[in-house]
């Protein structure tokens, strides 16, 4: 490309002449329509995949908690007996609680992680591409949920070797990634809807604490609902996790579940999650 | 026509960036449509004297639109007018600056450009896209490179410009080329497969240049790039830009609030004070105009883009410019890359 440069500018071009710029000439062609969704998708899984790979230090300190959960809580309600499991040992029926506690804990750290990409300059960036905001939501959703199932693999290997009989059916092992991933999907949007809200790192933190813990409790993970007073009832029905605890102890255990109900108002969860997530992150971008 | 125009053209417009604000520059517009593929005279003639049929109008598009428009840009934060009324082209294939201290509503300028806040349709266009009714395409012609350092800092080099060619849609079997072309233009080839927080802050913006061109934008838009930065890496960094604008004829569109390096790199700049410009020109232009009136004629005498920008803005830098966010904002950046 003939070009004379009219301006006065110095030396620059000798010093820092880029070679081969051939195919950064041309734009790439436009994926358009449904296409754009699942390629989102994929590019946000690739670098949660990616960042894992260089720290994998995050995996082994979040094994920590769910083997410390099932080794002592686990073994402890075990010898005495006090939690009616309909019959199975109480570490096999914590088991399943404590795979969904652990991805929702890796979920709701996402709200964190927009709003630090938010104070870095990342998100802003990609915001710039052209990556509707439901696909960015939805792409960030199913990171964490491809996250939570490396997690849940994790805990499901710890839960094996303190001997907890767990099936290892090919299907139902694939009907769990399902549920791991849908349940992290829509704690994931959770939290990121209310960094829509708060738009600050410490607020978020203080919400996430004061949410995890009645997300957790009030649910069906380390006792079963029946025990529940009335009003507790009534929050544990309407909590995600208690749907996805009582699909993964079907799956896994083989107890008797509502697994259409289950996936149904996970996909449910998930699906308002995600359209709540995107309709509040403009405000992260201002 | 592709993004980075024929061989003719280009020379053509160059002229009409350094020739400023003259009445040559309708003229050259007319040629530079009338050259462009495609075109034959009476297109150009439409082109030059209004609207036209629908067709015509678009082939004419490429060829002889602004890269920018902004009309009558107005964008409030509560009661604080951050832009006011801003009027503002930038041309095709120039390097225009946009100049101004802290707070005087470069950024949120540059935010509306980019589609980032929403503005009433008409406002903005970007070669003739609405940026509020034509996000994507809009967002398909832009590389942007924000001010604060936004590579992510847990991923490669290599990783970084990877997710923007995914985001982009580069196909698969020309990622791996695009990407590594992309680092060598900056540079970044070596130190690819190393993790970005290992990197120097002359080192993350190139990263992030090289993020924003694998896209091969015809708008490269940059927020500050040499904020922070040592004096080295200040003239490293616009090298780079500068050696791939020579090889891609991209345009771009950058602030900063140094009027030294606008003197040295731009075409043309704007002087903004609180979100109105109050000149325009290439910077020999406006130093020149300020010469004249101060009876400066010797040429190693005349005043620097500061005195203008100091002559213009009247009372000026006072302490009304820039609020504690934006100072807070602008040295964490310069601490991050220091």
């Amino acid at each position: 490309m003939s070009e004379a440069p009219a301006a006065p500018r110095p030396v620059s071009a000798d010093r820092a002449r880029p070679v081969g710029l051939d195919l950064l000439l041309v734009a790439p062609p436009a994926r358009t329509g449904w296409r754009v969704l699942p390629a989102r998708v994929g590019a946000m899984c690739a670098v949660e995949l990616q960042k894992l790979r260089h720290d994998r230090a995050e995996l082994y300190t979040r094994a920590v908690q769910p083997a410390l959960w099932l080794l002592i809580f686990g073994e402890t309600f075990t010898r005495i007996q006090a939690i009616p499991t309909g019959g199975i040992p109480y570490i096999d029926y914590l088991a399943p609680g404590i795979i969904a506690q652990s991805a929702m804990f890796i979920a709701i750290f996402y709200g964190i992680m927009i709003i630090w990409e938010r104070d870095a300059g990342i998100l802003t960036k990609l915001l710039v591409t052209p990556t509707p905001r439901s696909a960015l939501i939805t792409g960030k959703a199913f990171a964490a949920g491809l996250k939570a199932l490396i997690q849940a693999v994790v805990v499901i290997v710890i839960a094996a070797l303190l001997g907890v009989g767990m099936t290892w059916n090919p299907l139902r092992l694939l009907g769990v990634a399902v549920i791991v991933v849908l349940g992290s999907a829509f704690f994931a949007c959770l939290s990121m809807t209310i960094a829509g809200i708060v738009l600050t790192r410490d607020r978020l933190m203080g919400i996430g604490q004061a949410i995890t813990m009645p997300l957790f409790f009030g649910s069906n993970a380390l006792y079963p609902v029946d025990v529940m007073p009335g009003w507790l009832q009534v929050i544990s029905k309407a909590n995600p996790l208690s749907y996805q605890v009582d699909a993964l102890r079907g799956l896994l255990l083989g107890t008797p579940a509502h697994l259409a109900l289950d996936y149904g108002v996970l996909a449910l969860a998930a699906g308002l999650g995600i359209w709540s997530a995107s309709s509040l992150l403009g405000r992260l971008a201002r | 026509m592709t993004p980075h125009t024929t061989g003719e053209g280009e020379p053509v417009r160059q002229g009409s960036g350094a020739s400023g604000d003259g009445p040559g520059h309708g003229e050259v517009r007319v040629g530079v449509a009338a050259t462009g593929p495609g075109a034959d005279d009476v297109q150009a003639g439409v082109a030059a004297t209004g609207p036209g049929a629908h067709e015509v109008q678009a082939e004419v598009t490429d060829a002889g639109t602004d890269a920018v428009t902004c009309s009558g840009l107005t964008y409030t934060f509560g009661d604080t007018t951050a832009v006011d009324a801003l009027d503002l082209s930038v041309r095709d294939g120039e390097v225009f600056g946009l100049l101004g201290p802290n707070g005087a509503g470069k950024t949120t300028a540059i935010r509306c450009i980019t589609t980032l806040l929403p503005v009433p349709a008409g406002m903005v266009r970007v070669f003739g896209h609405d940026a509020t009714r034509e996000r994507m395409p809009v967002r398909r012609l832009l590389g942007y490179v924000p001010q604060q350092l936004s590579a992510d800092s847990g991923l490669t080099g290599r990783e970084n410009v990877e997710l923007f060619a995914r985001v982009f849609d580069v196909p698969r079997r020309e990622r791996a080329a695009r990407v590594a072309e992309a680092l060598a233009a900056v540079d970044l080839t070596e130190a690819a497969g190393r993790l970005a927080k290992t990197y120097s802050g002359g080192m993350i913006r190139r990263l992030e240049l090289a993020q924003a061109l694998v896209s091969a934008p015809r708008l490269l838009i940059l927020d500050e790039p040499t904020i922070g930065l040592d004096p080295i890496a200040r003239t490293s960094v616009w090298e780079h830009i500068n050696a791939v604008r020579a090889a891609t004829g991209m345009t771009v569109l950058v602030t900063t609030h140094y009027m030294d390096e606008a003197d040295q790199y731009c075409d043309r700049v704007a002087l903004m004070h609180r979100g109105r410009i109050h000149a325009l020109g290439t910077p020999a232009q406006l130093r020149a105009g300020l010469g004249e009136r101060r009876g400066v004629t010797e040429p190693g005498e005349l005043p620097t883009l500061e005195d203008v920008f100091r002559d213009v803005a009247g009372s000026g830098l006072d302490d009304k410019s820039g609020d504690f966010s934006d100072v807070r904002s602008t040295r964490r950046t310069a601490s991050r890359v220091s």
